[in-house]
């Protein structure tokens, strides 16, 4: 594999005295998208903003397409789109204005009109930054983000608060880049966006990666669950070795959340049936009961014993 | 793939110029303040003699033009790039702009060229009032007064971000109109730090406000360069802009 775009070597960020970002390292790499997932507050939009040149780091390396990016050359951030979370628009200019004002930035940038199409920004075009939805302001700052044609981009939480349709336009326009060879490096809070979209996903909490890998391996493994909502407090330890001695495979249960239960292991006919013996001993009646495979949630579960929420 | 590429560094200044004076020149509240305010004040105390003055001998509109024009100076390079940084901060506008080709430095030269081009237009709009109410500038004290101005805007729009950079939006709204005024009452704008009463005469001709105003009547009532009122300028401007540097917070 070529050179990776991106480069993060124990990075550590601390915002008076308490540790935002914990030797955090990671790696994005051309044709990919990178997806850093974690729960708000785990320190993901100061890593990128790091990475962006905009915060300095305590300590640590980082390499943006081979550069410095705390050196500050107009050439290497031509190469670098940023879409901040909060936008960064000027909120009495014109959206198709700041569009095409920092396309003038570039020796050659995308068509303007193109990215318009492909966005859905026509509708909005003339309406002044301060008027715009919170949809449209994001899917502006993704233009903004792309239109100098970078070889690797940011992406801070690209798809909060977009509706269903807007989402799949910005999720498409995200694919069209990889498959182009671009980089593409985005955080996220939503598991969906991570599983669809990411090639390869660290997960981050407290500052620090938490576990890596594709999608693929993340959720690797024959594990899967049953998640039953039925009353509170009920006896997690015998569910357990009911299933386990009626499909003769390991499981395990955890209560998740009050009434909710998550039962991990082989997901057959036989469990499935255990389960609701299991409830008819604890003289309890399922409101739900669904199976499914891991998802990246369990994961996160797993690995911090808490929800990404 | 090829390699993206920056725009020449002329270009991508000029666009930020040119995007930040359009900005203020469709904004209500900063042509207000920019345009409107001085052309009030200016015909207020020409056409009208609700002000008494001690003219010196000179006709009002001779008298009260220079210090309008230094008005109009601060109220572009001050007050108004103030408040535009300052909301332009607190909306993550300067963050963005920074990870474009444009870079801060860009920025920094885009509105200072912006200021630049907003007093264009305000000299235009006050010099051609001031003519149709009579006024006779000295010819010899152009290249003065522009030394005036140049020095005026460094000076101001220093202290503009140095309070944009450091102050929450809404207390430079507040503070940039505040000090506005306080200056063109009292700073030795519109009335010469040398009738003000007492010790004061001395303290504000050591302000910007009062050695840009001193300047700009020295250019263009008597068409000389006011060098002792142009090295306080020169010095504001070098240890405001000193300052700034040092505490500006992007973010």
């Amino acid at each position: 594999m070529s050179n990776p775009a991106l480069v993060v070597r124990d990075l550590t960020k601390s915002y008076a005295g308490r540790p935002v970002v914990d030797r955090l390292s990671m790696e994005a790499h051309a044709g990919q998208v990178t997806a850093v997932l974690g729960p708000n507050g785990a320190g993901k939009t100061t890593t990128i903003e790091c990475c962006e040149g905009l915060r300095t780091p305590d300590s640590g390396e980082i390499r943006v397409l081979g550069t410095d990016p705390a050196a500050e050359a107009s050439a290497a951030r031509a190469r670098v789109g940023v879409m901040l979370q909060d936008g960064g628009l000027p909120s009495g200019a014109r959206a198709l204005e700041v569009l095409t004002h920092v396309s003038t930035m570039y020796a050659r940038p995308r068509s303007v009109d193109d990215l318009v199409d492909r966005l859905g920004l026509a509708g909005f075009a003339g309406t002044t930054v301060r008027r715009l939805s919170g949809g449209q302001r994001q899917r502006l700052a993704l233009a903004i983000a792309v239109v100098g044609r970078p070889e690797l981009v940011f992406l801070d939480e690209p798809s909060a608060g977009l509706d269903p349709q807007s989402r799949r336009a910005v999720w498409d326009l995200v694919r069209e880049l990889r498959d182009t060879g671009v980089a593409i490096v985005l955080t996220t809070h939503l598991m969906d966006e991570a599983e669809n979209l990411a090639d390869h996903v660290y997960v981050v909490d407290h500052g620090s990666v938490v576990a890596e890998g594709t999608t693929e391996q993340l959720l690797a493994g024959r594990e899967q669950t049953i998640r039953v909502e039925t009353s509170t407090g009920l006896d997690v330890a015998s569910a357990a070795s009911l299933l386990s001695q009626d499909t003769g495979s390991d499981w395990n249960a955890v209560e998740e959340s009050p009434g909710v239960y998550l039962l991990h292991g082989e997901v057959t006919p036989a469990a499935l049936l255990a389960t609701t013996t299991w409830l008819v001993q604890a003289d309890a009646l399922a409101h739900r009961i669904s199976t499914g495979q891991r998802t990246l949630e369990d994961v996160f579960l797993e690995l911090t014993g808490r929800t990404l929420r | 793939m090829t390699t993206s590429t920056p725009a020449p560094a002329s270009r991508r200044i000029f666009a930020q110029a040119t995007f930040e004076t359009r900005a203020i020149l469709r904004n209500g509240e900063q042509l207000l303040v920019t345009i409107i305010l001085p052309a009030i004040v200016l015909v207020g105390l020409v056409a009208t003699d609700v002000v008494s003055m001690d003219t010196g001998g000179l006709s009002r509109v001779d008298y009260v033009t220079p210090g309008v024009l230094a008005l109009a100076v601060m109220a572009t390079a001050f007050t108004s790039q103030a408040i535009a940084t300052a909301f332009d901060r607190r909306n993550g506008v300067l963050r963005l702009l920074a990870t474009t080709p444009l870079g801060r430095g860009g920025l920094v030269a885009g509105k200072v060229l912006g200021v630049l081009a907003v007093e264009v237009v305000q000299v235009l709009v006050l010099a051609t009032t001031a003519l149709l109410l009579g006024w006779s500038p000295d010819p010899s004290g152009l290249l003065p007064a522009l030394v005036a101005v140049l020095l005026g805007t460094a000076a101001f729009t220093a202290l503009a971000l140095l309070i944009a950079g450091t102050m929450r939006a809404e207390g430079v709204l507040a503070v940039a109109n505040l000090v506005l005024i306080l200056l063109a009452l009292g700073g030795g704008v519109i009335i010469p730090a040398d009738h003000l009463p007492g010790a004061l005469g001395p303290i504000v001709s050591a302000l910007p406000s009062g050695a840009l105003a001193e300047a700009m009547s020295a250019a263009l009532v008597d068409g000389t360069f006011a060098l002792g009122s142009l090295a306080i300028l020169a010095l504001w401007a070098a240890a405001l802009s000193v300052l700034t540097a040092r505490t500006f917070r992007w973010q």
